[in-house]
C-alpha cells in the first residue's frame, strides 16, 4: 500500500466568510505518493482544488491521477494541450482515474520550478447526477513545458466525499501544496 | 479569521493607458488572481511583470485557438510573461492565477485570455514562469498598444487553510 498524506475534515472546517471557503490544505512530505482529502462536507455547491506540485523523482514532469471516493473505474477524460511547438488532443475512455498530464515538475527540473493546476468540480454532492470535472494545468521550465486543459467524467452518481491525487508512484516533494476550497451557491 | 477570497484592489482605466499597476501587495494570501476585462485600442497582446523586474527572467508555454486551428508556442528567457495572442478592440477577458506568490519557489502563473469579436478572436491558455524566489509585492499588466478607457482590473487574494 502506498503511503498517503490524508487530510481528515470535520464538519464546517475551513476559513473565512463568504461563498468561497478554504476547506483543507496538505503539504508534500517527500515520502508519500498520494494526497487525499477525506470526509469532504456536502454543504458546498462546487469544489476547487489548487495544486502547486513537484515530485522527488528524477523526472522533468509527471502526470497526476485523481480518483474520487476511492473509485477506480468509470472515468473518461479529454485533454487539449500544447508543448510550446504543437497543439495536441487526447482521450481516455473507461479509465481508472482522471488524468492530468505533466502538471507536476520533477527533480530533474531546475530547483524552484513547480507545476500548477486548478480543478473545478461542480455539483459534487449530487446523488442523482454523474460527476463532471474540468482542469487547467501546466508547467513551464524556461525552454520546455506544457499547458493542458482537461475535462473529466465519472460515471457515478454518489456524492463525492473524498479526493485522492496520486503521482503514479512518485512522491510529492515538500515544496508541494494542495488546497481544497468549497464554493457555496446562493 | 481572514477571508478566503477577497478583492485587494481594483483599477479602472479612466484614460487609455498602456499599463495597469498594483503595488504594495500584502504577503498574507496564498495565491493571487488578476481579472482584467476590456478592450485595447488596436489589437496587440498583453503581458505581466513582477517587482519591476525587466530582466530576462520570464518564460511561457501557451496554447492558442483562433477558430480555425490550434497552435502552441513558447517564450524563453523573456523579459515578461506574455498572457495573450492578438487582443480585440472590443472585449477581452483575462484571468491570471499566480501561485504561492509570497513563497520560496519560483513563481508560476496560469492564465486564460478570451478575446472574441464576432467573427474573429482567440482563446489563449498560458502557463508562465518568473524565475525568482522573491515574494511578489507589485505587478504591472501591460498592453503592447493601450488599454481602452473603461478597462477594469481587479486583484484578488486567495488564502488557504
Amino acid at each position: 500500500m502506498l503511503n498517503s498524506i490524508v487530510a481528515l475534515l470535520g464538519n464546517g472546517a475551513g476559513g473565512g466568510g463568504g461563498s468561497y471557503e478554504s476547506i483543507a490544505t496538505v503539504t508534500g512530505t517527500g515520502s508519500s505518493a498520494t494526497i487525499t482529502f477525506s470526509s469532504i462536507p456536502s454543504t458546498y455547491t462546487s469544489l476547487q482544488v489548487r495544486i502547486l506540485g513537484r515530485t522527488t523523482s528524477a523526472q522533468t514532469n509527471v502526470a497526476m491521477y485523481i480518483t474520487y471516493n476511492s473509485s477506480t473505474s468509470g472515468y473518461a477524460n479529454h485533454q487539449l494541450g500544447g508543448d510550446g511547438a504543437t497543439a495536441s488532443t487526447n482521450v481516455d475512455i473507461s479509465g481508472s482515474s482522471m488524468i492530468i498530464y505533466n502538471a507536476v515538475t520533477g527533480a530533474s527540473a531546475t530547483s524552484g520550478m513547480m507545476g500548477v493546476g486548478i480543478i473545478d468540480i461542480h455539483d459534487y454532492a449530487s446523488t442523482t447526477r454523474n460527476k463532471t470535472f474540468r482542469a487547467m494545468s501546466g508547467n513551464d521550465r524556461n525552454g520546455s513545458g506544457e499547458i493542458w486543459l482537461t475535462s473529466g467524467f465519472l460515471n457515478n452518481t454518489a456524492a463525492l466525499s473524498s479526493i485522492t491525487l496520486s503521482l503514479g508512484g512518485y512522491n510529492w516533494a515538500t515544496t508541494s501544496v494542495v488546497s481544497l476550497y468549497g464554493i457555496k451557491g446562493a | 479569521m481572514a477571508t478566503t477570497y477577497e478583492p485587494i484592489a481594483t483599477s479602472t482605466v479612466a484614460v487609455a493607458a498602456a499599463s495597469i499597476t498594483f503595488s504594495s501587495i500584502p504577503a498574507t494570501y496564498t495565491d493571487l488572481k488578476l481579472v482584467v476585462s476590456g478592450g485595447t485600442t488596436l489589437g496587440g497582446y498583453a503581458y505581466l511583470q513582477f517587482n519591476s523586474d525587466t530582466g530576462s527572467n520570464y518564460s511561457t508555454t501557451r496554447l492558442d485557438g483562433d477558430g480555425a486551428g490550434a497552435a502552441s508556442a513558447r517564450t524563453t528567457s523573456a523579459t515578461f510573461i506574455r498572457t495573450s495572442s492578438a487582443l480585440t478592440t472590443t472585449a477581452n477577458l483575462t484571468n491570471i492565477d499566480i501561485f504561492s506568490y509570497a513563497g520560496s519557489t519560483f513563481k508560476t502563473t496560469l492564465s486564460n485570455t478570451a478575446a472574441d469579436d464576432n467573427g474573429s478572436g482567440r482563446v489563449t491558455p498560458v502557463v508562465g514562469l518568473w524565475r525568482s524566489t522573491s515574494a511578489i509585492t507589485s505587478l504591472v499588466f501591460t498592453s503592447t498598444n493601450t488599454f481602452a478607457t473603461g478597462t477594469t482590473a481587479t486583484l484578488y487574494g486567495i488564502k488557504n487553510a
